[in-house]
Parts: C-alpha cells; sequence; structure tokens
C-alpha cells in the first residue's frame, strides 16, 4: 500500500459538556458523518466532554432534545475507537460504569502520545 | 504547506474569526495554501451578507468574501447554516453551502488542519 492509501489519523477531541452549548452535539455529528470516509477515526472524551457519557441524563426539563443514546451507535459506524481520560473522569467522582457506553480510560501520558500521532485533531 | 482552517465561533462576539483571518494572512504571505476555510458552529454566522458594522470597525464578512474571490475555497456547514437562519439568500458571495463531509475531505487532503475556537 502507498502512503496515500494509508487511512488518515483523525482524532475528535470531546472537551465540552454536553449541555450549556452546542459543541458535544454539533461534534457528534462530525464524528457520524466522518464514519463514512473510512478513515482511522478515533473519539477521546477530555476534561467536561467524559459528562457527555455519563448514564441517567434527563433533559426533559431543559426543554432540550437529549443525545446520549446517540454515541451507542458509534460501534455500529465502525467508530470503536473511543477513548476517555481517566484524570478527568476521577475528577469527576465518575467511573467506566458510569457511562453509556464501553470506551478505554487512558493514562494522560499515552494520551499524549496518541494524539501526536494523528493528522488531524478536532476539537470540540 | 497546505492549511485547512475550521473557525467554530460567530464573528464580533468571539475572537476566533479574527485570529484565523490574521493567520491565514500571515500563512498566505510565508508562501503557504489554504487547502479550505470551514465554518461550523456558530462560525457559519461569518457567511451572512446582512452584516453591517459599524463604518469605523472592520468588516468581517467582506473580508472572507475577498478570501473566496481570490481562489480560496469557503465553505458553510449546511446543517449548523440551517440552524441558524443561514441560507443561499443571505449568503455572501466567496463562498458556498455544503455538508460536513467536505470538512473531512478538507482534512484528510492537507497538511494541517488548524481550528479556531474557543
Amino acid at each position: 500500500m502507498s502512503e496515500e492509501e494509508q487511512p488518515t489519523k483523525i482524532m475528535f477531541v470531546m472537551r465540552k459538556p454536553p449541555h450549556g452549548s452546542i459543541y458535544a452535539y454539533e461534534g457528534l455529528e462530525v464524528i457520524l458523518i466522518s464514519a463514512a470516509y473510512e478513515q482511522d477515526v478515533s473519539v477521546m472524551f477530555m476534561g467536561d466532554g467524559v459528562l457527555a457519557l455519563k448514564k441517567g441524563q434527563d433533559t426533559t426539563e431543559l426543554g432540550i432534545k437529549g443525545f446520549a443514546k446517540t454515541y451507542g451507535v458509534l460501534e455500529g459506524y465502525d467508530i470503536e475507537k473511543i477513548y476517555v481520560d481517566k484524570l478527568s473522569l476521577e475528577e469527576r467522582g465518575l467511573t467506566e460504569d458510569d457511562l453509556v457506553i464501553d470506551v478505554e480510560v487512558l493514562e494522560p501520558a499515552k494520551i499524549n502520545e496518541m494524539m501526536n500521532e494523528q493528522h488531524v485533531l478536532m476539537p470540540f | 504547506m497546505n492549511y485547512t482552517i475550521l473557525i467554530q465561533e460567530g464573528p464580533y462576539n468571539h475572537t476566533a474569526s479574527d485570529s484565523a483571518y490574521n493567520f491565514i494572512q500571515a500563512a498566505l504571505e510565508k508562501g503557504h495554501e489554504i487547502r479550505g476555510i470551514f465554518f461550523y458552529n456558530d462560525g457559519v454566522l461569518n457567511s451572512t451578507k446582512l452584516m453591517d458594522p459599524p463604518q469605523d470597525d472592520r468588516h468581517i464578512q467582506k473580508r472572507w468574501t475577498e478570501l473566496g474571490e481570490k481562489g480560496i475555497d469557503i465553505v458553510i456547514c449546511i446543517a449548523a447554516a440551517k440552524r441558524r437562519g443561514i441560507a443561499e439568500e443571505n449568503l455572501a458571495p466567496g463562498m458556498r453551502i455544503s455538508g460536513l463531509g467536505q470538512l473531512i475531505e478538507m482534512g484528510i487532503t492537507s497538511d494541517r488542519m488548524v481550528t479556531f475556537g474557543s
């Protein structure tokens, strides 16, 4: 395979909480579209971004359509590299069991290493 | 080098549009290429031709139009635009409305993607 045919490494970095602004939701829309391009896509949740994956979200009183369930379709789109920053989870009193999908929890040093390998880092 | 620029914030309210513009000017002066500029989130509001700032201020939409008319591909995300009332009727010259796939394609086909957001 020539260099040009290698899939491009694209990492979406989800930093914003799910409610209060539209970044997490519109970011998710980009992730879903990216699946159609058959590249090497990964998603990194860090900072308040990890809250988007928290189980039991109820947006009824906010009057905003919730989208936590949509993360569940990522696997069906062949987006399986879903990572969460260990420190961000711990700081918010969360564990993997509190999240709506299976993720790989990573140490900050590993995240740093993976980010350095990406061709495109897209922050939301 | 060949750059894609992603802009996620609206004009005036946030400095992202100004920073992106300054970055692009500097890159062009140094002989780099701009593969494309993609407006997403509130960034799509940069594209309204109804923008009419006070005369002693910079006109952010006209800056983008000038770059578009120089041949830089400027794309406004259709999904984000529909939410925010941007359509062909009020789209400024020198840019086009298209899908998010354009952003992914720009990312794949450029050397660097630089994001201006909050």
